[in-house]
């Protein structure tokens, strides 16, 4: 009989626990996944695209880069 | 490694709106849609009026990717932040939280019908097949996959915008700072890309910094 009461206490007291109840803030993305832009062909000469081999992400960031500098019109108008 | 940021020099910028509509046409936004606006604060006071152009500043820790309740925002590996719009609710929470009101939300429909949630991508696209159609209609045209920058910097007639790689961007407007003596201060970018640390590099340069740089 003890133990039925013992029993009956444990359960009936087993949602009174002092649980952590913050959200541990990771966020995952949930959508699609998306290509990387070094993952294509450059563009011709005549669309004024870089020159980069297709999957060599160092070759485009060097190209990108160089796009980037012409902001710089000190240095396109000493060159 | 490259981390796209945008930075506007208040004392260059001309409130020409040149950025706004190459923005537009680049990326056919819809009406009512604007990625980019020029703010201008203290209009018609002589020697105060500045002002600035504001998009999605692709923020380091971005609060809109904090809110989102479906998920759909990520990063990509060169700290571009982009959404999919096809799991996007259009709930506007981002809009709430982004300290830069970039998240636009087109009201086509009757009634205040909200659309889902269009930003600046840094004409990168989103996540569909690059170059496509429908990455084209979706997001707008996906420039850094033609090795080009956002079509916004790039059309800016005085280069008070600059666009691209953090370091580069900071480095131009560092010289810029030195050669003329004044107006260092970057709007935004304490907000967007943190107070900044040794190994962030995200913070902007302090004028004894750039002095001791030359």
């Amino acid at each position: 009989m003890i133990r039925i009461v013992l029993l009956m206490a444990l359960l009936s007291l087993s949602a009174c626990g002092e649980r952590e109840q913050i959200a541990e803030g990771k966020r995952s993305y949930q959508g699609k996944p998306d290509s990387q832009p070094w993952n294509n062909e450059p563009l011709g000469a005549e669309h004024r695209g870089g020159k980069w081999t297709k999957g060599d992400r160092a070759s485009w960031e060097a190209d990108i880069k160089a796009r980037q500098l012409a902001q710089h019109e000190y240095k396109r108008i000493e060159q | 490694m490259a981390r796209m940021k945008f930075l506007c020099d208040a004392e260059r910028c001309i409130e020409c709106n040149g950025c706004v509509t190459a923005c537009k046409n680049e990326n056919e936004v819809p009406w009512g849609v604007n990625r980019r606006r020029v703010v201008t604060i203290n209009d018609g006071v002589v020697g105060a009026e500045k002002s600035i152009s504001v998009a999605c500043m692709h923020c380091s820790d971005a609060p809109c990717m904090a809110v989102c309740p479906v998920d759909c925002f990520y990063k990509t590996d060169d700290g571009v932040v982009l959404h999919d719009k096809d799991l996007c609710i259009g709930c506007g929470y981002c809009f709430y939280a982004c300290p830069f009101g970039a998240p636009q939300f087109p009201q086509s429909g009757a009634f205040g019908l909200r659309g889902k949630m269009d930003k600046c991508t840094f004409c990168a696209g989103g996540p569909e097949p690059d170059q496509s159609e429908v990455e084209f209609k979706k997001y707008g045209r996906n420039r850094l996959s033609e090795g080009k920058l956002p079509a916004c910097a790039e059309m800016c007639s005085t280069k008070a915008l600059l666009g691209g790689d953090g370091d580069v961007i900071a480095d131009i407007y560092r010289d810029r700072v030195v050669r003329r003596g004044k107006g260092s201060e970057v709007w935004g970018w304490g907000t967007a890309y943190g107070p900044g640390n040794a190994s962030g590099g995200s913070s902007q340069p302090q004028p004894a910094q750039r002095k001791a740089t030359r």
